[in-house]
């Protein structure tokens, strides 16, 4: 029974570091409508400055507590810093555009740390007079550990009590609600959202500063919390910051005694949660129905048409160009060539699902994954041909999406996105895990072209083939009638369903399609490698997609063809030049949407649709 | 004569308030029925239960013989129910014309269609719809540029696509200035007429009620209070007394009431 | 910990640190390496001998913390070797990738060697996984492979390959170095905490097994499986605290480790209790806990501070002059790594795979730790490490007690090697 009730309360004081800083995220969110991805880049940067404020400006010996409230003040400043110098700037974006923008801040904020603090972790000071245990129930409990108890509800009450006893709070509640009418009250937009920055980013940093005493300042902190707090939101339910605390307390006692029982369970239990979480309550648990990623835009979306002649010509001149590439170019340059195809397939896959069929996804790694384990499974267990194992890998993605699907439809914005990122690290932590079958993280060996295939020119003129047609069937179908069945139910579910479509199962069958898609990509891709490793289906593949089609432009059609094209090319050969890539392509990617807040296709693709315009009227 | 949509004892209760509360009513052939009543009177919740959109507690709702109730509206609108909206829902990505193609291609269960170019089926069909609503030569216009009084217009034609019997139309003249109200319910009234279409419309103005309804009835606070000719229901003193506290008749403004 | 880290990309770390470095291939160290190649060599190489050109690749964006030093190790003895004539009468050439942590763009990096660069061999890495690509890539396209830091057992053993060998002593040759140690405590009732992938669960494993072997009369009572990186520090420690077990094998690393450390500390895990930590005893893991570190944990590492030997005192001279900084274990490893390099190159006698491969099968050299053969059987190396317990000297963890752990003692035999190494 002791043991109930220390579990319990270790629980308690894990809870308190993720509500901190998933409630700051919520509410940025729930105002913003931004999906933060800098977010853990302040709880980083809490903990750092933290370290340094503590050990180096105040000292140790007394500067303890101003050393962690003076870091989270730090970050709330350059939370601030942030978005008036940048985010203000895109809010008229198409959706999602910000997340591009704090991903940039993310890779821009990871080399700052390196270059600052070094790469080896820090060690902070105990806090001082909480630096032993308390003797509780027969077992040592830390004193530090009571604390962390106690913060997360005076956190909440400090927060409940500013939000509604506060003018500034009640406003903020009332952009949560409904933008428009916040609007209309009268309230200053901009200082809103700058305010309501400020104290996210203060809460995260509040919550980095205080893992001081508890672990180790490195520089892998970041993303180690961005989508465990992401979680935590979407399960609490998105703009609610005791939907947040609940959801905090919930993961951390489940996690505190699924220990117990199974200890594996960590690798995959937040995600487990979420997506049962979703699937019986579609909101979250404090959620309120259909929170639109971003409700208003202000940007009406133009029809898609068509490929303008100029545009058709150009991607008929870059499939030529491909062709003759390899009279010109050596093996290294075509095998580049080649995986910068596979991206834009996959690219592409995605713009289908997120552009035409309106559904957001975090997690179309799964496709990419399972398309590459398809045909690496057939070649490992059944010493299947190539063009078997190819099959097999376009069979296995287009059946996890069907099944992931299934239950994706059922949601929308920022929820269905988030359960394809449950989904997706599920099937992660199934390859990981299942040595048997998978090889665990040691991957599957051994997955290379068939011989006719094996030479760099043929699979590069292989994997044009293959994209080229997967490209013109892509196309069809979005101006085929189903394409349009999809775009229907994007545009309207009210008017989709009034006019007899039934847009779950075009939903349903869509994101199936564009799973398939993605799983051609993936197949390539394992033949390309000659391996395949979890890394298929992870997050980092997922966030590659969705840089590519939002740098592109997420409602053009050449956009994921442009975006993937510049991003792997930033990749590949921008990076070799420095030591500090990640602030280089950081810079890159923040420069690039202050740009083209349209995507770089949407920035050229208007500027040349007015030109043609122009052209036709004075002729 | 069997009603084209007869509708008994519906019940709808949101929480604590129950928005309709026992409405019976039905909408004879090529009759173009007035919904009214003031703010909150439920009218739009009885529309929502009639097309799908809500289910309701109690009641049944009859088109023909087929029983509607716990049908989604995709279904509604196969048996031959065509909707417009208070605040227009049109695919705002697609031109007018492929607009009225999206219904078309629809109601020919063609949507599965991976291969032929949706641009090119129908065409026909969609044109000879939008000439009729009058929206001809701005067919191959965006959505998104359409003055409001033309997109009431393209929902029309949409609603059109599928050959209906009845018509739900909720507000079709709301948000359009007097003249194009006048216009557009002339409009509607000569299609339904010429097509043999039923019509079940809500209307704040009672100038259009008034001009065009065959039969009105009258709803307050979810319930039905009144229901008859438009005469008949001007001179109902309990309608009266809805609409201006016993001072007079729910008088043909122009403005809503 | 090479493996260790791997799991950080693909484990939890996954999403987490692989998440976003998804840069690739640089090649800020070719330039630098180049000139280096260049100055070392200086005037002496006639027009003639022209470099030989070596593929390096390691995770140098994502892991920099254990790469740099690594990297210094291996430009020291590029600088040594071309100092003193260089291999076959040509300077060495380094050409220098960074994988990202990405077992994919490993393989891209690799592929911009062989094909365009031209190199004569390839050489590096750090995660298990990547290593392993690397590996295969290497057998398929018939090329020379060196892995210097991977860990896992499946390298050399059950994916093992002709044109791979390996360097560090893999995890069960780590396990039973401790295992050895471990058999002598009283201890009974035993624990393990391990981050959840390939690397803690073999180490784990054999650990278990070697201790079989040896302790009949001991039992597991407790097992926990954080994801790397995920550690969460107070329920992991209770649960192993409520086992009541008399002994812990460890094998968490990095931040998992320290908040391991901490909150064990604070709550009297270690009271009384023996510990028994891989790799805990690496500079590379034991200095960022500075004054916490732990007292009387029995670990492999490397106690630079205190080795003697003739031929480690040269090399330490000679790293700290070049560098002004002390050196890790993964400088040793990246020094070890351009030593057996140039060793195979020179036993070949010519820039051939096929003769390198077999110069490669007993090849013996010099390291800093003692004179190591890359054994025909598996093509393992038989470096060691070093194994004591741990101590607090100045407010900082130091080895003490440590002996050399020679690696050849730690190896299977050839039919046991015959049995974990099918035949390709």
């Amino acid at each position: 029974m002791a043991f109930v009730v220390i579990q319990f309360l270790n629980g308690l004081a894990s809870a308190a570091d993720l509500f901190l800083v998933s409630a700051g995220l919520s509410i940025i969110f729930g105002v913003t409508r931004i999906v933060n991805f800098a977010h853990g880049s302040f709880y980083m940067l809490g903990a750092y400055l933290a370290f340094t404020l503590v050990e180096g400006v105040f000292g140790p010996a007394f500067g303890f507590w101003p050393g962690i409230v003076a870091a989270a003040i730090a970050v709330a400043v350059l939370g601030g810093l942030l978005e008036v110098t940048l985010l203000r700037r895109i809010y008229q974006a198409p959706e999602l555009f910000q997340l591009l923008a704090t991903f940039g801040v993310v890779l821009i904020v990871q080399d700052l740390v390196l270059l600052v603090w070094g790469p080896e972790d820090r060690i902070g000071p105990r806090a001082p007079g909480l630096e032993g245990a308390v003797s509780l129930l027969g077992h040592q409990f830390p004193r530090y550990d009571l604390f962390l108890i106690a913060l997360g509800p005076i956190v909440l009450g400090a927060l409940f009590l500013l939000f509604r006893r506060t003018r500034w709070g009640i406003l903020v509640r009332a952009a949560t609600q409904d933008r428009e009418m916040a609007a209309a009250l009268g309230v200053n937009e901009r200082w809103l959202f700058t305010s309501v920055f400020v104290l996210g980013a203060f809460l995260a940093g509040l919550g980095g500063a205080v893992q001081l005493p508890r672990e180790a300042v490195h520089h892998t902190m970041d993303l180690e919390i961005i989508v465990e707090a992401f979680v935590v939101v979407v399960i609490g339910g998105l703009g609610s910051v005791t939907g947040a605390f609940l959801a905090s307390i919930i993961l951390a006692e489940l996690n505190a005694f699924g220990i117990v029982i199974f200890p594996e369970v960590t690798l995959v239990l937040v995600f487990l949660v979420m997506a049962v979480v979703l699937v019986i309550r579609p909101t979250g648990l404090l959620g309120r129905p259909e929170f639109a990623i971003r409700a208003a835009s202000g940007v009406a979306e133009p029809p898609i048409t068509p490929q303008s002649e100029a545009a058709r010509n150009w991607v008929f001149a870059g499939v030529l160009g491909l062709a003759v590439l390899p009279v010109v170019a050596d093996a290294y340059v075509l095998s580049v060539a080649t995986e910068i195809m596979i991206f834009v397939l996959f690219a592409i896959s995605l713009q289908f699902l997120m552009g035409i069929s309106g559904m957001v996804s975090f997690g179309h790694a799964a496709s990419f994954g399972l398309g590459a384990y398809g045909a690496a499974l057939m070649i490992k267990h059944a010493g299947a041909p190539m063009e078997l194992a190819f099959l097999a890998g376009i069979g296995l993605a287009a059946l996890g999406a069907l099944v992931i699907g299934w239950f994706c439809v059922r949601l929308s914005g920022v929820y269905l996105a988030m359960l394809t990122l449950a989904f997706a690290q599920i099937a992660w932590s199934v390859a990981f895990q299942w040595y048997g079958v998978t090889g665990g993280d040691n991957g599957i060996l051994g997955v290379w072209p068939a011989a006719w295939a094996a030479s760099p020119i043929v699979f590069f003129y292989l994997t044009l083939a293959v994209t080229t047609l997967a490209l013109v069937i892509l196309r069809r179908i979005i101006f085929a009638p189903f394409g349009f069945g999809l775009r229907a139910c994007r545009d309207s579910v009210l008017r989709a369903e009034a006019i007899g479509i039934d847009r779950r199962q075009v939903q349903w069958f869509g994101f199936a399609v564009a799973g398939a898609f993605a799983g051609v990509a993936g197949t390539l891709y394992a033949f390309l490698k000659g391996s395949v490793f979890p890394d298929v289906l992870a997050v980092p593949v997922s966030v590659d997609g969705l840089v590519m089609v939002l740098l592109g432009g997420i409602q053009r059609l050449n956009g994921p063809i442009v975006g993937a094209l510049v991003y792997k090319l930033l990749q590949i050969v921008l990076a070799s030049y420095t030591d500090y890539w990640r602030l280089v392509i950081g810079v890159i990617i923040i420069g690039l949407v202050v740009a083209f807040p349209q995507g770089i296709v949407g920035f050229f693709g208007t500027r040349l649709d007015t030109l043609l315009m122009q052209r036709r009227n004075n002729s | 004569m069997t009603p084209v949509l007869s509708v008994e004892g519906l019940s709808k209760r949101f929480g604590g308030v129950t928005a309709v509360d026992d409405v019976s009513f039905s909408v004879n052939a090529g009759e173009l029925l007035a919904m009214i009543g003031p703010n909150g009177a439920g009218k739009s919740t009885c529309f929502n239960l009639v097309g799908g959109q809500l289910k309701p507690d109690r009641g049944r709702v009859r088109l023909f013989d087929h029983d509607l109730v716990g049908l989604p509206p995709r279904r509604i609108w196969r048996l031959g129910v065509g909707r417009t909206f208070q605040i227009t829902a049109v695919f705002q990505s697609m031109t007018v014309v492929e607009n009225v193609q999206m219904a078309l291609i629809s109601g020919r269960r063609r949507i599965g269609a991976l291969w032929p170019k949706a641009s090119h089926l129908y065409v026909d069909e969609a044109l000879e719809l939008l000439s009729r609503v009058g929206m001809l030569d701005q067919a191959d216009r965006a959505c998104s540029v359409l003055a409001y009084g033309d997109l009431k217009r393209l929902e029309l034609a949409v609603a059109l696509a599928n050959a209906p019997k009845l018509l739900l139309m909720d507000e079709p003249t709301a948000g359009m200035a007097p003249a194009e109200r006048i216009e557009l319910m002339r409009l509607t009234s000569s299609i339904v007429r010429e097509r043999g279409i039923s019509v079940l419309f809500t209307e704040h103005d009672m100038d259009v009620v008034f001009a065009h309804a065959s039969r009105i009835i009258v709803l307050n606070r979810g319930r039905l209070v009144a229901a008859g000719v438009p005469a008949a229901v001007r001179a109902d003193p309990s309608v009266q007394e809805i609409y201006l506290g016993s001072a007079g008749a729910p008088v043909p403004s122009g403005s809503p009431a | 910990m090479s493996k260790a880290i791997n799991g950080r990309r693909t484990a939890s770390g996954t999403q987490q640190t692989g998440t976003l470095s998804m840069l690739t291939r640089r090649d800020f160290l070719t330039a630098g390496a180049a000139t280096l190649a260049m100055t070392a060599g200086g005037s002496r190489w006639s027009a003639a001998a022209e470099p030989i050109r070596i593929g390096e690749i390691n995770s140098y964006s994502g892991l920099p913390a254990f790469t740099l030093p690594y990297r210094n190790g291996w430009q020291l003895a590029v600088e040594e070797i071309n100092a003193a004539g260089g291999v076959l009468g040509r300077p060495l050439e380094v050409i220098s990738r960074d994988d990202g942590g990405k077992p994919g763009d490993a393989v891209t990096a690799a592929n911009e060697l062989l094909s365009r660069e031209k190199v004569a061999l390839l050489v590096g890495t750090f995660f298990s996984h990547v290593g392993l690509a690397v590996a295969d890539f290497a057998n398929q396209k018939k090329v020379l492979f060196v892995a210097a830091e991977p860990l896992s057992d499946a390298l050399t053993w059950e994916k093992g390959n002709r044109y791979t060998f390996r360097l560090r002593p893999n995890v069960s040759m780590q396990a039973g170095m401790l295992a050895e140690e471990a058999a002598k405590l009283k201890a009974k009732r035993w624990a393990s905490i391990a981050p959840n992938y390939e690397y803690g669960q073999s180490a784990v494993a054999a650990f278990k097994r070697l201790m079989a072997a040896r302790r009949p009369d001991i039992e597991w009572v407790a097992e926990q499986w954080p994801a790397l990186g995920k550690l969460d520090p107070g329920p992991t420690v209770q649960v192993l605290a409520e086992a009541k077990p008399e002994a812990i094998f460890n094998v968490t690393f990095a931040a998992d480790l320290t908040k391991f450390v901490r909150e064990g500390q604070t709550r009297g895990l270690f009271k009384d209790r023996e510990v028994v930590s891989l790799l805990t005893g690496e500079p590379e893991y034991l200095d960022p806990l500075a004054a916490e570190a732990p007292i009387g944990w029995i670990v492999t590492g490397y106690p630079w501070y205190e080795i003697d030997t003739p031929r480690h005192q040269a090399f330490l001279a000679a790293y700290q002059a070049r560098f002004s900084d002390y050196p890790r274990l993964g400088s040793v490893v990246g020094y070890a790594a351009m030593k057996s390099v140039a060793a195979i190159i020179t036993r070949a006698g010519k820039v051939d795979t096929e003769l390198m491969v077999e110069a490669a099968k007993g090849v013996t050299l010099e390291t800093p730790f003692d004179e190591i053969m890359y054994r025909s059987l598996d093509h393992q190396s038989t470096l060691g490490a070093y194994v004591g317990r741990t101590a607090l000297r100045d407010g900082k963890g130091v080895m003490v007690n440590w002996r050399y752990a020679d690696g050849a003692a730690y190896l299977p035999g050839a039919a046991e090697v015959a049995k974990l190494r099918p035949a390709r």
